[in-house]
Order: C-alpha cells, then sequence, then structure tokens
C-alpha cells in the first residue's frame, strides 16, 4: 500500500509507543530492584544491591524456586512424551475422531485456569485422596501436564507435516524397519521442535499460578505462589523486586533461544490449532 | 507409511528386535495404539473426567454447618446465582471488563500488526517487531503483575509521570485492571492480526490504489474486512483470559471483584465447591457460546 510520508510517521510512532508500553513497565521492575528504600518509592534516590542478595539467600525463596523446577521438569518430561506421541498419530494415520483429539488437547489451555483448576482439584479429592494419593507436588505435576501437552503437540505437529513421509519411505524402501527409521530419520527432523516445545513446556509451567493453587498441598509452594503470597505481607516488597527482575532476565533467554529453534517467530506462542 | 505399500524388509537374520520390528512395521493399527493410549487415557479419563466430576458437582451441595457434600441433585446453586443481585453486577463487570481489554488490545495491535506486516521492507527489522511483541509473553505473569502495581499504585510510577501536569493517576481499581489485563494479552492480539496481515496480497492494496483509492479509504474498506477473521482469533483469546482472571485484579484492583474471584472464594475461604462449580458454567457457557457464534467467521483456524 502507498503510504504518505506522514502516514508512516504516524504508524512508526505508535508502534514505537506501543513498545514502550511493553516494556517500559519491566525496566521500572528491574531499575527498582537496585533501589535502596526500604518501602516502595518511585524515582529511586540511592542505590543498593542488598535486595538481589538478600533474596538469593532468602529461604523460601529458594525452596520455591526448586519446586518450580521440579514440578517444571516433571511436567515437561510427561508433556513431551504424550505431546510427541499424539502429534505422530495425528499426523502419521487415519483414524476415526482424529480432528476431535486435537480439540481435547486445546481444550485444557482454552478454558480459564481456574476452571482447570477446580475440575482436577474435585477429581484428585474424589479419586485420588481415597487412594491415599494426597496434594502436593505429584498432583501440581499432573496438572501443569495437562496443559503443556498442546505446546509440545503444535510444534511437534508443525514440524511433522512440513517434513512429509518422502525421507521415511526412502529409509524404509531401502530396508530400514521402523524402530531404525525412527532412530536415523524422523527422530533428527523433530529434534528442534521437541526442544523447542519442551522449553516452552517449561516456561509455561514455570509460570503458572492459577492450576497450581488448586493442585497444590501443604508445604507445596512454587515459586509464582512465592510471590504471590508475598504481595500482600508488610516489608517483602523489595525483596520480590529482586525475585521479578531475576526471573524476567531467567525468562528471555531461554525463550529467546526457543523462538530461534521455532519455525517461525511467532509460532511458538500460538497455542491454538495448527497453521 | 501405508500398511500396502512397496517391499518389506526382510533380513532373515533377525534378533527379537527385529521381528518386533516386522511386527509393527506389518500392523499399523496396532503402532497407532502404542503412539495413541497413554495420552488419550491422560487427556480423556484425567482431564474430561475432571471436567465431568465438576460438572456434576455443580448439581451438589454442601451442609451449611458442617460444610460436608451431599451429593444429592438440586438446582439450589444456578437459583442462588441467578437471583441474586450481587452475582448479577459481578458477572455484567466481569464482561464490560472483558469487551472493554479486547478492544483495547485491536486498537493497540493493529498498527504496530501493520507496520511490521506491510510497512517495513526488511525481514530482520519485521522478525524483530514480532519477537520484541511476543518476548514479554514470557516474562511472567506475576512478575508482570507486579510491574502494573508499582505502575498503578499510589505514588507510583504513573503518579509520578503525571505529577509535572498537576494531575494523578487512577490508582488501584477498576481502570486499573482493565488496562493492566490489556497489558498482559496484547500479543496474543498482535500475533493472529500479524500473520492475517502477513496473509493478505499487496497486490489487492495496489489495485485499491490504482483504482484512486487513498490510504485511508483502502484500509477501510481492502484490509479491516479481510482482517476480521484474525481480529476474532485474538479477542478469543483476550475475552477468555479476562473471564478466567482472579489474580490481577487481587493485584492491582483494590476492592474490585471480577467473576472468577467468586469461584475462588468459594473452594477456598467458603468451602462450598458445588457453587463454585456452578459459578464455573458462566465462563464456560459464555467463551463455548462465543466460539460457536465465531466459528463461521474462519476464526477457529486463524488460532
Amino acid at each position: 500500500m502507498t503510504l504518505s510520508r506522514r502516514t508512516r510517521w504516524i504508524l512508526g510512532i505508535i508502534s514505537a509507543g506501543v513498545l514502550v508500553f511493553i516494556y517500559f513497565p519491566l525496566v521500572v521492575v528491574v531499575i527498582n530492584s537496585f533501589n535502596a528504600s526500604k518501602v516502595f518509592s518511585w524515582p529511586p534516590t540511592s542505590w543498593t544491591l542488598e535486595w538481589w542478595q538478600k533474596a538469593a539467600t532468602n529461604e523460601g525463596v529458594r525452596a520455591a524456586l526448586v519446586t518450580s523446577l521440579k514440578a517444571g521438569l516433571g511436567a515437561t518430561t510427561i508433556a513431551i512424551l504424550l505431546g510427541a506421541m499424539i502429534s505422530f498419530a495425528v499426523s502419521r494415520y487415519r483414524f476415526f475422531g482424529r480432528e476431535t483429539i486435537s480439540f481435547v488437547v486445546i481444550l485444557p489451555i482454552a478454558l480459564p485456569g481456574i476452571i482447570t483448576g477446580i475440575a482436577l482439584n474435585s477429581a484428585f479429592n474424589t479419586v485420588l485422596v481415597p487412594l491415599g494419593i494426597t496434594f502436593g507436588l505429584f498432583t501440581v505435576i499432573l496438572g501443569h501436564a495437562t496443559f503443556c501437552i498442546v505446546v509440545v503437540f503444535n510444534n511437534v505437529l508443525a514440524r511433522l507435516r512440513r517434513t512429509g513421509t518422502n525421507l521415511e519411505e526412502a529409509a524404509m524402501d531401502l530396508g530400514a524397519g521402523p524402530f531404525q527409521t525412527f532412530r536415523d530419520v524422523t527422530f533428527p527432523a523433530v529434534r528442534s521442535a521437541l526442544v523447542a516445545g519442551a522449553l516452552l513446556a517449561f516456561a509455561l509451567s514455570f509460570d503458572e499460578i492459577v492450576v497450581t493453587t488448586f493442585t497444590s498441598g501443604p508445604g507445596i509452594e512454587t515459586l509464582p505462589q512465592w510471590i504471590f503470597n508475598n504481595l500482600f505481607r508488610p516489608n517483602q516488597g523489595p525483596i520480590i523486586n529482586a525475585v521479578a527482575a531475576a526471573l524476567l532476565v531467567a525468562f528471555i533467554l531461554p525463550v529467546y533461544l526457543a523462538m530461534r529453534m521455532s519455525d517461525a517467530p511467532g509460532a511458538v506462542t500460538q497455542v491454538g490449532a495448527e497453521p | 507409511m501405508s500398511a500396502s505399500s512397496t517391499l518389506i524388509a526382510t533380513d532373515p537374520s533377525g534378533g527379537p528386535s527385529r521381528s518386533a520390528s516386522r511386527f509393527l512395521y506389518r500392523h499399523p493399527r496396532v503402532r497407532l495404539a502404542g503412539l495413541l493410549t497413554a495420552p488419550l487415557l491422560w487427556l480423556v479419563v484425567l482431564y474430561l473426567g475432571s471436567l465431568l466430576v465438576m460438572i456434576v458437582a455443580a448439581f451438589w451441595s454442601t451442609d451449611s454447618f458442617t460444610g460436608t457434600l451431599i451429593k444429592e441433585p438440586t438446582l439450589d446453586n444456578f437459583k442462588t446465582l441467578l437471583h441474586d443481585p450481587v452475582y448479577r453486577t459481578v458477572a455484567l463487570r466481569t464482561l464490560g471488563i472483558a469487551v472493554s481489554v479486547t478492544v483495547i488490545d485491536m486498537v493497540l495491535a493493529v498498527p504496530i500488526a501493520f507496520m511490521a506486516a506491510k510497512v517495513v521492507r526488511s525481514r530482520r527489522v519485521r522478525y524483530a517487531i514480532v519477537i520484541a511483541v511476543t518476548m514479554p509473553l514470557w516474562a511472567g505473569y506475576l512478575v508482570k503483575g507486579y510491574a502494573m502495581q508499582t505502575m498503578f499504585i499510589n505514588n507510583g510510577v504513573i503518579d509520578w509521570m503525571l505529577a509535572p501536569f498537576g494531575l494523578k493517576g487512577p490508582g488501584l481499581g477498576l481502570l486499573a485492571t482493565i488496562l493492566s489485563l490489556a497489558y498482559l494479552w496484547l500479543p496474543y492480539m498482535v500475533l493472529p492480526v500479524y500473520a492475517g496481515l502477513e496473509r493478505l496480497p499487496d497486490s489487492l492494496l495496489e489495485a485499491s490504489a490504482d483504482l484512486g483509492a487513498p490510504a485511508g479509504h483502502t484500509f477501510r474498506a481492502v484490509v479491516v474486512p479481510l482482517l476480521v477473521p484474525s481480529l476474532v482469533a485474538g479477542s478469543i483469546f483476550t475475552f477468555s483470559l479476562t473471564l478466567g482472571d482472579y489474580i490481577m485484579v487481587k493485584i492491582v484492583g483494590g476492592t474490585t471483584q471480577m467473576w472468577s474471584n467468586i469461584i475462588y472464594d468459594n473452594v477456598g475461604v467458603a468451602n462450598n465447591l458445588p457453587l463454585a462449580a456452578a459459578a464455573a458454567f458462566f465462563p464456560i457457557i459464555v467463551i463455548v457460546g462465543y466460539l460457536l457464534a465465531v466459528r463461521r467467521t474462519g476464526a477457529l483456524e486463524n488460532l
């Protein structure tokens, strides 16, 4: 579209404004983590590294971080296995209800977290608790894995559709069995999509709070839960701020890597149907 | 990879793995069952089963003294939610917030997506814009919630920015909730709009210009109508994510309540799971109704 110079400028300024709107609050959090004031104050008048130190040595933060890592690793492992299996089934076979499966995979993330949360909560209460399995890390992993499957599924499915079956058929014509074909042909083709899906599943789990609230038990606190609980406690502001700033840095890197490895820069966040 | 295709690998010197291989090759249905059993058990039994338990629980009640579940079917929970005016106010407020958030995100998303997809020529810059918009999606919900709190809180960053003009920010409350949710979900709107614009052929825009339409007219008459499915796709996210949210309003909303706070409070504090399950019907009905209504715009293929 031929746009006048003026229209281009206006569009450019609005776009820049939107980017400022997105990043300015995040930059404020990072800057404020070096603010020496013990209570919230803006702008900062003196600087310190005290809050970063306190956050790094805080027992609650450390325990929550370990819990979050365990939950993330557990959920990601399950999501990789189940997500990859469904994407292979959907892309390589025809069967009754194939379209419905994509819908069921997306449902846990399409419905609000609070609904998935109370659904799992009441099901665990009805089924698991009578069996002697109480709410704890295990139930959190079950909950997280349920909504993480979709990101692995979407990434691997897109890759499988794009690569097609020619190479696999060639391998089999040359005498390779299903196992060897998978090991030498299929797996290398989907490896980076699996990694991208896994990183995103981990990020999704690491950030989750709603389903966590409804599936965790006494003594289990993930990092987002720690932040949320401390937001309403007095005198915790500066430490939360340092934790938040650290998380910003820790999140941006793996996601940037996932975007580099994925097929399209936006695809990794598209949780919906296949492209 | 159909069973009928071509030669079968015949290596007579096969061990057990070789014969397992051969068996699997000849029985694609067995391979399929092997792939699907575990995921389907998980999603259908664990997840859909859970949803079913919740739906059934909506028709139960709790003993008001002991708090134990009474598993006899009743419509009392739905009657309470329909007849109590407090619930009606919260439901309307929540819908209003969801609509406002969606409109704000559309207004912010279209210019930057248009800039990236149709104005910028360099591929690198184009990807850089898309990544810049997408990245904060993973910056952490609570981190962004905390960031928004520092913006809106009394004597916070917005108050500080407005002070030179003798103004004061809106503080924590309804407006802060709407803006914070719009902030959170903006990437979900930008991405489908960007994808829709990228698919839009430049030749259509050129044809419109050749026929004498000024840029503004081309935008209204050509771009916007073709962009409707993408906008609807984005609105599915902004709308349903807002309907389900109860955390942001606790962080930046002051005393404001949204519908999901009712669900949350009844599971936790009030220990009335049946009422919470009944309340969960409202977002489900609205979201499913919305999905059905927009299905024919083709938006679901744009998710």
